[in-house]
C-alpha cells in the first residue's frame, strides 16, 4: 500500500468546485427555468408580464403547482404516486362547498372536516398500497375515479347542478377562511403605490387603490410547504427514512426503518397538499366545480420529474419539484403574454419536460454511479 | 487460541425447520464463539440460507434449541435478533444504492439533534463517525456524501460490515459476501473479516468457495441437503477434503478428473 493510504486512488479524478457546485439532482429544474425566463424576457419582455401585476399573476399559477407538487415529490421519493390528486382537489372543494353552502355549518367547521377526511382518504389509499403490496399507480387509480364520481355524484343528488357557488358570502367574517383566501403585506403594496413604483386604478370606486394590493396566502401557503418539506427531507430523521422506504423497502426494513408508516403518512401528506389547493381555490372562486383539479396529479408529476425526481423512488428535490412547477406556470401564463397560441403550451411543456428529464438521468447517473 | 477458551455467543441445537411438505434443515448443529471466524461452506440447495435466517430472527426453527449467550432464545423479528447483537449483512440488500454513505450506515438509528418536537438528524456526527469507521476498516471515502452507488461491491460490503460493528454486534453474518467480487475486492472483504474478529466479534462466514473460507476460517461447518456433516478445526482439513464434502461425494470426483483439476 503507498504511502497515502487506501485514499490514493488514482484512478478518482479530484472534482472542481463548480462541478461540485452543478452535479446536483435540481440541475436540469435550474436550466429549464433559466431558459424559461430568458425566453419571456426576449419576447414577453414588454409585455406586463414582468410588471407588479405581470408576476404576481404567474407566480399565483405556479404557487397552485408548487403545492401539489411539494406533495408528489415526497411521496414520489417514498416510493409510491397518487394519480388521485386531481380527484381529490375537485372532491375536496365540493365538500366544503356542501358543507357550508347546503347544509349551512360555518365555513370554519367545513374546512377542518374536508381536511381531516381527505387526509383519512389519503390514509387510506397508503394503508390499502401497503397491505395489498399492489402497485399504487393501480390503487389511487382507482380513487382517481371514485372521487371524480362522488365528486359528480352528490351535488347532483343535493342541488341538481354540478357547481356549488356561495361560498364567498358564507365565508365573510370567517376566522379561517382568511388563512386560505386572503391577501398578505397590503401595507407594503400601498407603500410602493404611494412611492409610484407599482401601477394603481385610474378610475372606479378603488381610484388610487394599487393594482396589486397583497400577496395572496396560496403564495405563502406554496413557499411554506416548500421550505418545511426540504427541511424535513434533507435535514431530519424522518426524511432519511422517506428517502430509504423509496430506495429500497427491503433493505429499510431490515435496519428497523418503519417503511410502511412513512409510506402512509405520505400518502396523507398528498392528500393534504391537495386539500390546501382546493381551499384556496374554493376560496378564490367562490364555488365548487365538479371538473376542478383535472389532469393536476399528471401536472403534479411531471413537475416533480422536471424537478430531478427518480420515477421509481428514493431519489429527488423539493426545491427541483418547486422550480418544475415554476416553469409550468410560468410557460403556460408566459405564452399568453406573449401573444402566442396556447395550444402552444403543451408543445413547449413536452420539449421542456423531455430535455429536463435527458440532463437529470445524466447528473444523477454521476451521482449515484448508476450505469 | 480464543475459540476454545471462550463460550459460545449462539449457540444452535439440532435446528430443523419445515415449510409444509419441505425439510429445509433436519438437524442442524452450529456454535459461534467471540473471536472467531466460522465459515458454514455447502452448495446451492445446501439450507445455508434457512439456516442463517433462522439465525437472524426471519425465521422460527420447527425444532431444536438457540442459546444465546448460554439462555434459550426465541428471536420474533430480525429486530429482536439486531437489538440482542445479531447483525446480518446480506449479499444484495445491504446498502441502497441511490443514498450517500452516511444516510446508509446511520439508515434506522439516525443520531438526533431534537429541536422542539422535529427531530434533526445531526449530519456533523453522522459524517464524522462515518468516515472514522470506514478508516478503520481501510477505506478512506472521498465524501461522506458520496452515494453508495458509486463505490465498489467489496466497499458497499464493508460500509455494512462497519456499520454492524459499530453498532455493537457481538456475531455478525456475512452471508456470500464474496460471491459477487473480484479477486483483489475479495481479498479487501477477507481482511475486513480478519479485522472484526480480531475485535472480539463472531463471524459467521457463509460461502460456497472453499479457498475463500479456508483463507480466513477458524472452524469449518458443512451443510449438505439440511444436515450437518460435521464442523472441522483449521489445519485439521484439505481443501479436497472440504470440497468433497459439500459436494457430496462421489460424482464430483469424476467431474473434477475430466476437468483436470479441483473446481
Amino acid at each position: 500500500m503507498s504511502s497515502m493510504g487506501a485514499a490514493a486512488d488514482e484512478r478518482v479524478k479530484e472534482t472542481s468546485n463548480l462541478r461540485k457546485a452543478l452535479i446536483r439532482p435540481e440541475l436540469g429544474a435550474i436550466v429549464g427555468t433559466v431558459a424559461v425566463f430568458a425566453f419571456f424576457i426576449v419576447f414577453a419582455g414588454d409585455s406586463g408580464m414582468f410588471n407588479a401585476q405581470g408576476v404576481l399573476n404567474w407566480s399565483t399559477v405556479s404557487a397552485q403547482f408548487v403545492i401539489i407538487a411539494v406533495g408528489a415529490c415526497m411521496l414520489m421519493i417514498a416510493g409510491e404516486f397518487d394519480l388521485s390528486v386531481g380527484s381529490m382537489i375537485g372532491f375536496a372543494g365540493m365538500s366544503i362547498a356542501i358543507i357550508s353552502v347546503t347544509l349551512g355549518w360555518p365555513v370554519w367547521v367545513a374546512i377542518l372536516l374536508t381536511f381531516v377526511l381527505c387526509i383519512a382518504i389519503g390514509a387510506l389509499n397508503g394503508l390499502i398500497v401497503v397491505r395489498t403490496g399492489l402497485p399504487s399507480f393501480i390503487v389511487t387509480l382507482a380513487f382517481l375515479f371514485i372521487l371524480r364520481g362522488f365528486t359528480i355524484f352528490f351535488p347532483q343528488l343535493i342541488e341538481r347542478r354540478t357547481i356549488i357557488g356561495g361560498v364567498s358570502e358564507r365565508a365573510a367574517g370567517d376566522w379561517l377562511a382568511p388563512v386560505f383566501g386572503g391577501k398578505v403585506g397590503g401595507f407594503f403594496f400601498d407603500w410602493l403605490a404611494s412611492m409610484d413604483m407599482i401601477a394603481v386604478f385610474e378610475r372606479g370606486t378603488r381610484a388610487g387603490e394599487p393594482i396589486v394590493n397583497g400577496i395572496p396566502m396560496l403564495i405563502i401557503w406554496a413557499l411554506g410547504l416548500m421550505i418545511v418539506a426540504h427541511v424535513v427531507l434533507t435535514r431530519t430523521q424522518f426524511g432519511n427514512w422517506i428517502f430509504a422506504a423509496g430506495g429500497d423497502a427491503q433493505a429499510a426494513r431490515y435496519v428497523g426503518v418503519p417503511v410502511n408508516r412513512v409510506k402512509i403518512q405520505m400518502f396523507m401528506f398528498t392528500a393534504f397538499c391537495a386539500c390546501v389547493f382546493a381551499t384556496c381555490q374554493v376560496m378564490e372562486f367562490g364555488s365548487a366545480g365538479a371538473d376542478r383539479g383535472l389532469l393536476k396529479e399528471f401536472e403534479a408529476i411531471i413537475a416533480v420529474v422536471i424537478g430531478g425526481a427518480l420515477l421509481t423512488g428514493g431519489y429527488g428535490s423539493v426545491i427541483g419539484a418547486a422550480l418544475g412547477a415554476l416553469i409550468f406556470g410560468v410557460v403556460q401564463q408566459g405564452l399568453f403574454f406573449a401573444g402566442v397560441e396556447s395550444s402552444l403550451f403543451r408543445v413547449f411543456l413536452g420539449v421542456i419536460l423531455l430535455f429536463a428529464v435527458i440532463l437529470n438521468t445524466y447528473i444523477r447517473r454521476i451521482i449515484t454511479g448508476e450505469r | 487460541m480464543s475459540s476454545f477458551v471462550h463460550e459460545p455467543i449462539v449457540e444452535m441445537r439440532n435446528i430443523e425447520k419445515h415449510f409444509g411438505p419441505v425439510i429445509a434443515l433436519n438437524g442442524v448443529s452450529f456454535d459461534i464463539r467471540p473471536g472467531e471466524c466460522h465459515c458454514l461452506l455447502g452448495d446451492n440447495g445446501a439450507g445455508k440460507s434457512t439456516f442463517i435466517k433462522t439465525m437472524a430472527g426471519v425465521h422460527k426453527p420447527t425444532r431444536g434449541e438457540i442459546l444465546f449467550e448460554g439462555r434459550p432464545m426465541s428471536f420474533d423479528s430480525p429486530r429482536d435478533a439486531m437489538e440482542a447483537g445479531i447483525a446480518t449483512v446480506y449479499q444484495d440488500l445491504a446498502m441502497i444504492p441511490l443514498m450517500s454513505v452516511t444516510r446508509n450506515f446511520w439508515m434506522g438509528r439516525e443520531p438526533v439533534k431534537r429541536v422542539g418536537p422535529i427531530r434533526f438528524m445531526d449530519f456533523r456526527t453522522a459524517n464524522d463517525v462515518t468516515m472514522e469507521e470506514m478508516r478503520k476498516m481501510g477505506i478512506n471515502l472521498r465524501s461522506p456524501d458520496q452515494a453508495v452507488g458509486t463505490l465498489s461491491g467489496g466497499e458497499r460490503q464493508t460500509v455494512a460490515i462497519a456499520r454492524a460493528v459499530y453498532f455493537g454486534a457481538k456475531v455478525l453474518i456475512l452471508d456470500e459476501p464474496t460471491s459477487a467480487l473480484g479477486v483483489r475486492q475479495t481479498a479487501n472483504v477477507l481482511s475486513t473479516i480478519d479485522k472484526v474478529r480480531k475485535a472480539g466479534i463472531g463471524v459467521v462466514f457463509i460461502t460456497h468457495n472453499v479457498r475463500h473460507a479456508l483463507a480466513v476460517g477458524d472452524r469449518f461447518t458443512v451443510l449438505n441437503r439440511g444436515k450437518t456433516l460435521g464442523t472441522a478445526q483449521r489445519g485439521q482439513i484439505t481443501p479436497e477434503e472440504l470440497q468433497e464434502l459439500m459436494a457430496g461425494g462421489q460424482e464430483m470426483v469424476a467431474l473434477e478428473g475430466s476437468l483436470g483439476g479441483t473446481v
